[in-house]
């Protein structure tokens, strides 16, 4: 935060409110932030990072398994092919870099099989996007029951992968450091602070950002190799979860209804909070736009990167490769729980003006009267996104009225009828010491 | 019936404006959710609220929608200048519409808005003057877990 200079970019994008200017300097307050990280690709300072572990963090385990999104893929396409990726990993000092896509396409048969079988509230809501999640907690408390309670498969993953290595290698679990390469914040915290499963066996996460020119200068010295088997080892089903669409287009799935970016998520959320869209079965939500491709830690223009995955997925498709787990074995696994979430989501409603209903009624109406009294354009002057969002801070006793500039003159005429009083008082001083002495108590 | 109310606010809502359509329900469901109400009811009243205010959307010239509440009842009530109904019983059947095409095409009017209206309200009242206009009064109970 020391570069932030109170530009105020951040302060208008953030889609819930959660950023103040105080003192010159941005503030987040967590319990609104969702971690869409709208903000990091706003700021033209780079004052907000995200909190990604820098590769030094991997000295503390005996082994170490990067686990990469398949956004890093989309950073290079059909250019360069996973295998090769996974093989570049190694090279810049992973002990071994495991197919995070493969996972993913197994846990597109889940959802599936979870769909097919499904008779709850419906549309049923991914889970892949985690800030997604969270704004279902924080915004839209109702739909928790929504969100479909299948495991992320980077958790998945994670956990298997310890299990196998450790038996590999007889070391003990915690002695193999699994690292997930993101395309955005949201998963460094959702690793850092599992809201759901109980145990997490993510130890770390590295931004694409941080990882590629490394990565890029270790993938130039490594050789051609035969390309058609580098294609034949795409498995497409997972590739397809690096954009919005991609699980949809991929594993041919009916009534499934694709959104991107906050925005229109909103919308989206709003209607099934209504009622809406109970004919669909699925909504697959990215707060980036085009999907993780967007995540605000990726390097490639997020329309390139889109791309780059949608032509690879159009050449897997002319060529028949699908390199996915068998289905059978998915299907077995699916009816041993493998795949499912023993804890619900919680909700995590914001925190209401009181907590007593009619306390609360009561500042709500004070809110308006200040609200009323202001200038309603949303300068961002006292440090709030909006007039209303400031109303609201002063009514909670986070703001004070007179840190808006336009509350200034009254201000000034308080201070003027202060200081004439002051000046009435000294005035008399010299008629009556005994006065002074008695006023001075 | 609660006379005295310690909250009140209205809302126009201009008729045929698509645009804007959705809004008056968004804003009444901020309200609620910062009073703290039970997001059970505060989603009954954002079903509600959104149905009768996209009812002047598609058929009435204009309306104006207010909320009431103190710590027992929420009261949504609205009054608006249109067509009227004519047959109210049979609008409230389910299915029932008379949306135009070009309504439909846009996904609306599949003639459940009034009885979804019903079923989340605890009191659903619909008056009528064909050629005038139509007012709505919906009355939803805050139980004892309206304030978590
Ligand atoms: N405010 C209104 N003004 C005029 N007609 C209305 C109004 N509200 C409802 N109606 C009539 O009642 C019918 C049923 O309404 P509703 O159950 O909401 O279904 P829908 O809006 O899908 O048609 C409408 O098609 C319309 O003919
Ligand atoms: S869309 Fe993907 S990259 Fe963006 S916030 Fe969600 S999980 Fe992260
Ligand atoms: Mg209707």
């Amino acid at each position: 935060m020391e570069k932030c200079d109170g530009r105020m970019k951040c302060l208008r994008v953030c889609p819930t409110q959660a950023i103040r200017i105080r003192n010159g300097k941005a503030v987040i307050l967590e319990e609104k932030c969702i971690d869409c990280g709208e903000c990091i690709t706003t700021c033209p300072n780079e004052a907000i990072v995200a909190l990604t572990d820098p590769l030094g963090e991997r000295s503390r385990f005996k082994y170490t398994v990067a686990i990469p999104s398949p956004a890093l893929y989309a950073q290079f396409g059909r250019s360069i092919l996973p295998d090769k990726i996974l093989a570049g990993l190694k090279k810049i000092g992973f002990d071994d870099a495991y197919d995070l896509a493969i996972t993913c396409g197994d846990t597109s048969l889940a959802i599936e099989h979870f769909l097919d079988e499904y008779n709850g509230p419906k549309p049923l809501i991914s889970n892949c996007c985690p800030s997604v999640v969270s704004l279902i907690q924080v915004r839209y408390p109702q739909l928790v029951d929504h969100i479909i309670p299948i495991k992320l498969p980077k958790r998945l993953a994670a956990r298997e992968i310890k299990e196998r290595k450790a038996k590999e290698l007889g070391l003990k679990p915690d002695e193999i450091g699994t690292f997930y390469i993101t395309p955005c914040p949201v998963k460094m915290i959702a690793i850092k602070q599992p809201s759901s499963e109980k145990e997490c066996y993510i130890d770390g996460a590295i931004s694409i950002a941080d990882i590629y020119d490394p990565l890029l200068s270790a993938l130039e010295s490594e050789d051609e190799g035969n390309y058609r088997k580098s294609l034949e080892s795409v498995c497409i089903l997972g590739i397809g979860w690096a954009v919005a669409g991609g699980m949809h287009r991929t594993q041919k799935l009916k009534n499934v209804l694709d959104v991107s970016g906050i925005t229109e998520i909103i919308k989206t959320f709003d209607d099934i909070e209504r009622g809406k869209l109970q004919n669909i079965d699925l909504v697959v939500a990215y707060t980036c736009p085009q999907g993780c491709v967007g995540g605000s830690l990726t390097m490639e223009n997020r329309y390139i990167s889109y791309n780059k995955i949608i032509r690879l997925l159009e050449t897997l498709e002319e060529e028949n490769i699908e390199a996915c787990r068998d289905k059978r074995e998915i299907r077995e696994r699916y009816r041993q729980k493998y795949f499912h979430r023993q804890q619900k989501y919680e909700p995590r409603p914001i925190r209401a003006l009181d907590e007593d209903l009619g306390k609360a009624i009561e500042k709500q109406r004070k809110k308006d009267e200040i609200y009323d009294s202001l200038p309603k354009i949303d300068c961002g002057i006292c440090g709030a996104p909006t007039c209303m969002t400031f109303a609201k801070d002063v009514v909670k006793g986070d703001s004070q009225l007179s840190d808006c500039i336009f509350n200034i003159p009254n201000r000034l005429r308080e201070l003027t009828s202060e200081l004439s009083n002051l000046l009435d008082t000294f005035g008399s001083i010299g008629e009556s010491e005994g006065q002074k002495s008695s006023k001075e108590k | 019936m609660v006379s005295h109310y310690d909250l009140s606010r209205t809302f126009e809502i201009k008729g045929r404006d698509f645009s804007k359509a959705g809004y008056v329900s968004i804003n009444i469901k901020e309200i609620l959710r910062e009073l703290g109400i039970d997001p059970v009811i505060v989603r009954r009243v954002a079903i509600a609220s959104y149905e009768a205010e996209m009812n002047v959307v598609m058929y009435a010239s204009k309306g104006e929608m207010a909320l009431k509440l103190n710590p027992k009842v929420i009261q949504i009530t609205l009054e608006d200048e249109g067509p009227g109904i004519e047959n109210i019983d049979m609008a409230m059947q389910e299915g029932y519409t008379t949306a135009t095409d070009e309504i439909r095409e846009m996904g609306f009017g599949a003639g459940m808005g009034l009885p979804n209206i019903k079923k989340n309200a605890d009191v659903f009242e619909l008056k009528s003057t064909v050629g005038k206009g139509t007012s709505y009064n919906i009355v939803i109970y805050l139980n004892s877990k309206g304030n978590v």
